[in-house]
């Protein structure tokens, strides 16, 4: 009796899963299902690859540098580092309507914001408006954590290294200088304005930054960044917020206005502009490039021929290699009919 | 071998004292001996406290973290880790002290709790009742309190607390019958012996009133071996000295059995009985695939290293300029700045070697050991190794080596038992020639054994007559069966009459049980030993009664037993029975030529033969006899040897009877199993003590030898012919030229080897000589390597390890595999890669040390063929892949480097860092390694040969691992060029729709970061998804469930501003990244584009040169590429 039950005791339990038999859909890579599943994504791809690559060709961009270093150049006046509060104008023409809406970005070449001592160089929670982190900012905000003892706000590198040139567009119409309007709104994250930065909830805003300086580098204290809009100040302004998105790559662009507003909603009528440029930003002593973009996007973002090109790439790619499959089949035999 | 010869030398030159170095005294009842005697030292021993545990309550966290850390790969984490907390590194040490902690801690909790159940079976050992005789009292105490000298009462089916010495038993002959089930596996009841001079004691007063001390040996772990003497003090004579051998030894772990109770003093407690000395572990076998694992991580630390060196030597050579150096917009704090510049280069080269470390992955140790632990599962649950008969299953002893399973070249087996059932049927006897064949059935009707006899030969002579009758007598003597139940003697006799089996036998050997058996069929019936006095009933259903005066065991040295008795009519005689070449030597008349030729004729049968002789012993002979007997049996020191002495001083002079032979019919399917191992490409060698023609029959019924096979011999009758050298020579010559022929013609002959041990040993030694007469052993290698099947009979044990260690060390190093069932195939499963043993006849002790355990030798197939195939694809598989989808993971953050200014910077946030390999890629590879079945098992089983698709390591071989190692750059350079040539100089914007109306965001490095790890996620998913022939729901599940979790992981990991974190960088990098149509199209680009050259590449190589295991997949009909 006790042998009987030891039987059963040791016997394996007859299932699927102990005796490894489940059921398996076995798929294998032959040539029966590689070679038109190969010519399939193939001609996907260069579906996408061509409306890729249509879509980007509309795309309308028109590229400046505005850095100086040529002597011909407009700023190359106000690049020299000892002049002060120099505005340089950039003239240019567009010959066709640049479709709206309008993106203009600035851009800076050679410049790494992925360093990583600096794109640490912040205080999250000071800049979610903890007054604690007012008096005492996180320590890596070093070496612009204070000045003395007296704590900086926004402190760290890339607070302190913002972005300050300010740009003005006229469109010449008649020899007379027409302002196009700017509409510097809801170009940061939604998220970055609406939760993660916040100012700390002190009216009015100035009192919030008492017994802190600005960051050494800034001409304005950060409640006072945006004089026209109350509420583009502080944390949340649209600039400071597009600033603290580092950039991934040491040549960048990043958003500064819009252009929707009143005549210039449909696009940039053909004619001359000017720019007006504030120079004030210094990039020279680390071989620099400063620039301006215009640019109108489609629905699959900004211009990008890269993306249309690999798809078409790959594509034909697919196609090639569904053709040698092919033959190589036909040569061998097709083994798997055996 | 070294020890002992180091410690004769010692004791050579110590004599006198050597003696009782080695020895201890034990003092019964801790009683002092009389004045006069030795002096009384009293002598420490460790109490009865079995301790197996490893660790305490209080040492357990540091002796843990001491055992986890002395690990290499541990301690290289906790380096890093360590690295990390000291200097400022790019990642946080929770990246890698999060993994670290999280193995730690799961390994701690293993090993913790099987200490805890470890615990807990010491204390309900330790604290089980015993009873001890204190001052002629019974006394309970609990187990641990035993001392060494205590007198212990143990009552029937109770366990032995310790090792004890039999002083009395309840029996009146001072026996007791045990099992050793618990021990050795061996289910029959074994006699254990008083010493005469205490048997009688009965009460716990008259024990108590012993006078006498042990000398013994110290303990050692030998189960079947100790030595010692007793040492009787009475009455102010001198003391009387008796000898002590295994036979008086109780073992701890034993059950006593059929004797009501014993008293007995113990010699050896606590962690020095025999069975806690025994519980050492073996030493560790090593896997190839564990070689070339750490191989190839010693690859990727020199590429670890070198990629930590070059950038940070490009770091200074790019920051030469100081402009790049320390740009105005991110300077220096003072402390850097004042630092020295070696001490800064070193501390880049460390935080690089941190950001860089994961391409050593902590998790594939994990990994690898669940991956063995869970699948040594399906070999136990394996429904078709299990024996209905055995009511077991395989076992698996150790995990460490499935995948070694798939590896074999070399299969050592042992035959008997292992081939063959070992159950054994006696078939005939010849008696000077004469045969007797028992029909205990003939046309169904049952004739007595006595007629059948009579229908050979009816007409005994005299002389005939007188020879028979002694033959009989000698089988129903010459034994050391045991009868199971003894019943009365007109039950048997009405039971043969009925030809019913009705007594039960047992033995450890069964070729006894089957000659006994036999007798009884021929009419002679062994009853029982009582009070040293054998019974048997005669054909005349009259009890004969013998009186036993001297066993002389069988050993595999001589190969042969004895017995000396007393007939009733006061005669002294000796019955001797062995294999042929043991008692051909020593007989001196009888009918040998005749015996010689039925034996011969029967072992070509493949039958086991035994020769049966005897001796008269005149009353002189007899004391003589005693005389070296005794003397050798009260030697303390080699006393083996000097038994064997006495043994051939005494085994000589015979009169041949006749001989027996048994049938050991072949195990089901054996032959089946041998042509099939033979089919996958290993050579199968079978290793027996048995003798050369039997040994041949066997193999030619197994199918080792088929009829085309030309047999090679190198045996003891060739070498005395020629010379050794000249046989090898020729042997080789055959070898050679045939071997050249065979290339020519298409059928090739194989070849079988037959060696001898005595042969083998001559091989072996001639080398050991050196220089002489040419290196034997590679002649005989090379020969070897010739031959599909070798046959190595009369092989001594310690000979199989040698044979398999001379494989194992030839120039290819195979893997080898031994299988046996029997104490003597110990060693060779000990020595061998992987040791397999059968849960045979002959105990347990095969099992219990080997690797894995299977019930029969048929289920080495699938064992083999099977399971080790399917382990080894899935391991070898697991490994590639760990190292592919690290490089895939951690090349893109070294190319980052380049586009960063060499600053450390982390491509992935801190979160994918930790979690890539603890989550997000780590189930589908260990449920991949579990279930994968690249065929199935019917095809693998119908098709032996695809085992030589994966000989010689063959999937982790360098081309191989360059291979993936190149897959896992080449993906890892389209990833980060992939996503680099999408945010460089582009506009890479999302239309953010989802947020608000209209929309051009930019995207910062932490989105590009997150773009290129989803892609890496999803590629290697999907690289493995690729490689998975067998989807069942489990891979379904794992696959698209973790692709699924690290979906939902990031929705959440961005979704919530996570209080705890001090900074927030992956706030809604996630969803901003995929509300861009751009970032979804280049995912579906780089995955497409990373996977393509895997999959071109695995249909070209399947379409222009299929490997055998391709072939043999299922698949679906060609149909034609539509243009």
């Amino acid at each position: 009796m006790v042998k009987q039950e030891r039987e059963i005791g040791n016997r394996p339990d007859n299932t699927a899963f102990t005796q490894q038999r489940l059921p398996a859909w076995q798929p294998m890579l032959s040539a029966g299902i590689v070679i038109p599943g190969f010519v399939l994504i193939g001609l996907a791809f260069i579906g996408i690859g061509v409306a890729l690559f249509v879509t980007s060709r509309s795309i309308q961009v028109l590229e400046m540098d505005y850095t100086g270093v040529e002597p011909t150049s407009p700023c190359f006046r106000c690049s020299d580092p000892d002049v002060k509060n120099c505005v340089c104008n950039l003239a240019f023409n567009i010959d066709t309507l640049f479709k709206g809406p309008v993106f203009f970005y600035y851009g800076l070449s050679n410049y790494f914001q992925n360093y990583r001592k600096y794109s640490v160089s912040k205080d999250d929670d000071q800049l979610s408006g903890d007054l604690d982190n007012f008096e005492s900012p996180s320590d890596t905000c070093s070496p612009y954590e204070t000045v003395g003892s007296v704590p900086i706000v926004p402190c760290g590198s890339i607070a302190n290294s913002m972005f300050n040139d300010t740009f003005k567009l006229y469109q010449i119409v008649n020899g007379n200088e027409k302002l196009v309007p700017f509409d510097g709104k809801g170009i940061a994250w939604w998220t970055d304005y609406n939760v993660k930065y916040r100012n700390p909830s002190v009216t009015p805003l100035k009192n919030a930054f008492n017994n802190t300086v600005k960051p050494i580098s800034w001409p304005k204290p950060a409640y006072e960044l945006d004089t026209s809009d109350a509420a583009n100040n502080g944390f949340i302004n649209q600039d400071f917020l597009v600033w603290m998105r580092t950039a991934a790559l040491p040549d960048f662009r990043k958003l500064y206005r819009r252009i929707t507003e009143g005549d210039y909603a449909k696009g940039l009528p053909a004619g001359n502009y000017t720019l007006k440029i504030a120079y004030n930003y210094p990039v020279l002593s680390f071989q620099g490039r400063k620039m301006v973009v215009f640019s109108n996007v489609s629905w699959m973002g900004g211009k990008n021929e890269f993306l249309g090109i690999a798809y078409l790439v790959v594509g034909s790619m697919c196609v090639f290699m569904s053709i040698v499959m092919l033959i190589v089949y036909a040569k061998f035999k097709f083994p798997e009919e055996d | 071998m070294d020890f002992t010869q180091l410690r004769n030398i010692i004791s050579r030159y110590c004599v006198g004292e050597e003696i009782w170095v080695d020895s201890r005294t034990v003092y019964i009842g801790h009683k002092e001996p009389p004045p006069g005697a030795e002096a009384y030292i009293p002598q420490r021993y460790p109490d009865n406290r079995i301790v197996s545990s490893k660790y305490t309550f209080w040492n357990f966290i540091p002796k843990n973290l001491f055992e986890q850390f002395r690990r290499i790969a541990n301690f290289y984490f906790l380096v890093i880790f360590l690295v990390q907390l000291i200097i400022d590194t790019p990642t946080s040490p929770v990246t890698s002290g999060l993994p670290l902690f999280f193995v730690i801690t799961v390994t701690a909790i293993k090993q913790g709790y099987e200490d805890w159940l470890r615990h807990k079976a010491d204390c309900s050992i330790n604290e089980c009742p015993v009873d001890v005789v204190q001052q002629g009292k019974v006394v309970r105490t609990q187990s641990h309190k035993l001392r060494v000298g205590d007198i212990v009462v143990v009552r029937e089916d109770e366990t032995f607390p310790c090792d004890l010495i039999l002083l009395s038993s309840s029996r009146h002959d001072g026996t007791c019958y045990v099992t050793t089930t618990s021990l050795d596996g061996e289910s029959s009841h074994k006699t254990y012996y008083a010493v005469q001079d205490t048997l009688a004691f009965r009460t716990e007063q008259e024990v108590d009133s012993l006078h006498a001390t042990i000398e013994c040996e110290q303990p050692q772990p030998d189960l079947y071996k100790f030595v010692g003497r007793i040492n009787i003090y009475k009455d102010k004579e001198e003391p009387v000295a008796r000898p002590l051998g295994a036979e008086n030894l109780l073992l701890r772990g034993a059950t006593l059995k059929n004797t009501q109770h014993i008293y007995a003093v113990a010699v050896y407690t606590g962690m020095e009985t025999k069975m806690a000395l025994n519980y050492q572990s073996k030493s560790q076998k090593r896997s190839a695939v564990e070689k070339s694992m750490n191989a190839f991580l010693i690859v990727y630390l020199f590429i670890l290293i070198s990629k930590a060196v070059i950038n940070t030597v490009l770091k200074y050579a790019w920051q030469w300029s100081p402009d790049r150096d320390e740009p105005w917009y991110n300077h220096r704090t003072e402390n850097e700045r004042q630092r020295h510049v070696v001490i800064r280069a070193f501390t880049d080269f460390l935080a690089f070697m941190v950001l860089f470390n994961y391409i050593i992955p902590v998790s594939m140790y994990v990994t690898v050991e669940m991956q063995k632990f869970l699948g040594s599962y399906f070999i136990t649950w394996d429904e078709e190794m299990f024996d209905e008969e055995l009511g077991e299953g395989a076992q698996v002893n150790t995990s460490d080596l499935n995948e070694e399973l798939g590896q074999v070249e070399y299969v050592f087996t042992d035959k008997t038992g292992t081939l063959t059932e070992n159950n054994m049927e006696f078939i005939e006897c010849c008696v000077d020639g004469n045969v007797y064949i028992p029909h205990a059935i003939c046309n169904g009707q049952i004739l007595s054994a006595a007629s059948s006899i009579d229908m050979i030969d009816s007409s005994p002579g005299g002389y005939r007559r007188e020879h028979e009758d002694l033959f009989f007598r000698a089988l129903c003597l010459c034994h050391t069966v045991q009868v199971k139940e003894e019943e009365t003697v007109e039950s048997i006799k009405r039971g043969i009459h009925q030809g019913k089996p009705t007594s039960f036998y047992i033995s450890s050997s069964p070729d006894e049980v089957a000659l006994v058996e036999g007798m009884k069929r021929l009419g002679y019936t062994y009853l029982r030993l009582k009070d040293n006095y054998m019974e048997i009933l005669n054909k005349d259903d009259e009890i004969e009664r013998f009186e036993l005066l001297h066993v002389l065991n069988f050993d595999s040295v001589r190969r042969r037993m004895s017995v000396i008795v007393k007939s009733s009519s006061g005669e002294y005689l000796l019955f001797c029975k062995g294999a042929d070449s043991s008692i051909f030597p020593r007989v001196v008349s009888g009918k040998v030529e005749q015996v010689k030729a039925r034996v011969e004729l029967n072992a070509v049968e493949g039958l086991r033969t035994l020769c049966v002789a005897y001796r008269k012993l005149s009353e002189s002979d007899y004391q003589e006899a005693c005389h070296h007997l005794n003397e050798a049996k009260l030697a303390l020191q080699d006393r083996e040897q000097r038994l064997a002495q006495a043994y051939d001083i005494i085994e000589r002079d015979f009169v041949l009877l006749g001989a027996t032979a048994v049938e050991d019919r072949l195990q089901e399917k054996a032959a089946d199993t041998i042509e099939s191992l033979h089919k996958a490409g290993m050579k199968v060698w079978v290793l027996t003590g048995d003798k050369m023609e039997t040994a041949a029959a066997t193999c030619y019924a197994s199918k080792l030898f088929r009829r085309s096979t030309q047999i090679l011999e190198l045996t003891k009758k060739r070498t005395e012919e020629q010379s050794l050298h000249d046989v090898l020579f020729e042997l080789n010559r055959t070898v050679i030229r045939q071997r050249s022929m065979s290339g020519l013609s298409v059928d090739c002959l194989d070849f079988g080897l037959i060696i001898d041990g005595a042969t083998l040993s001559a091989v072996l030694k001639a080398n050991q000589e050196g220089a002489g007469s040419g290196n034997y052993r590679e002649i005989f290698l090379d020969i070897c390597r010739n031959c599909s099947a070798v046959l190595c009979c009369r092989m001594a044990p310690l000979q199989k390890a040698q044979i398999v260690k001379l494989i194992k060390a030839s120039k290819e190093h195979p893997i080898t595999l031994a299988i046996g069932d029997g104490a003597n195939d110990v060693s060779m499963i000990l020595e061998a890669h992987v040791g397999i043993g059968i849960m045979g006849k002959e105990g347990r002790q095969a099992a219990r040390n080997s690797d894995y355990a299977i019930p029969k030798f048929k289920h080495l197939k699938k064992m083999l063929l099977i399971h080790g195939h399917y382990y080894y694809i899935r391991i070898a598989e697991l490994v590639q892949y760990f190292f592919y989808k690290n490089v895939c993971f951690i090349f893109p953050q070294f190319l980052y480097q380049f586009f960063c200014g060499f600053s450390q910077q982390p491509l992935y946030d801190t979160a994918y860092l930790t979690l890539y390999n603890i989550s997000f890629t780590s189930l589908p590879i260990l449920l991949y390694s579990l279930v994968e079945q690249h065929v199935t098992i019917e095809t693998l089983k119908r098709d032996p040969s695809l085992y030589r698709g994966i000989s010689k390591n063959s999937l982790l071989r360098w081309p191989v691992f360059l291979y993936w190692t190149c897959l896992g750059v080449f993906d890892a350079v389209i990833f980060f060029f992939g996503a680099y040539f999408l945010f460089d100089n582009t506009t890479f914007t999302s239309n953010g729709q989802l947020m608000t109306t209209n929309t051009q965001m930019m995207f910062g490095n932490w989105t590009f970061g997150t773009l290129v790890f989803t892609v890496l996620v999803f590629t290697v998913t999907l690289k493995l998804a690729l490689d998975t022939h067998h989807w069942t729901w489990i891979n379904h599940f794992v696959i698209w469930g973790s692709l699924l979790f690290y979906v939902i992981f990031s929705l959440l990991w961005g979704g919530i501003i996570w209080p705890f974190l001090n900074y927030q960088r992956m706030y809604y990098v996630f969803m901003q990244m995929l509300s861009s149509g751009p970032a979804w199209l280049s995912i579906i680009l780089l995955i497409t584009v990373s996977l393509l050259p895997d999959v071109i590449k695995k249909v070209l190589c399947r379409a222009m040169c299929p490997t055998a295991i391709e072939r043999a997949q299922p698949h679906l009909p060609v149909k034609q590429a539509p243009p």
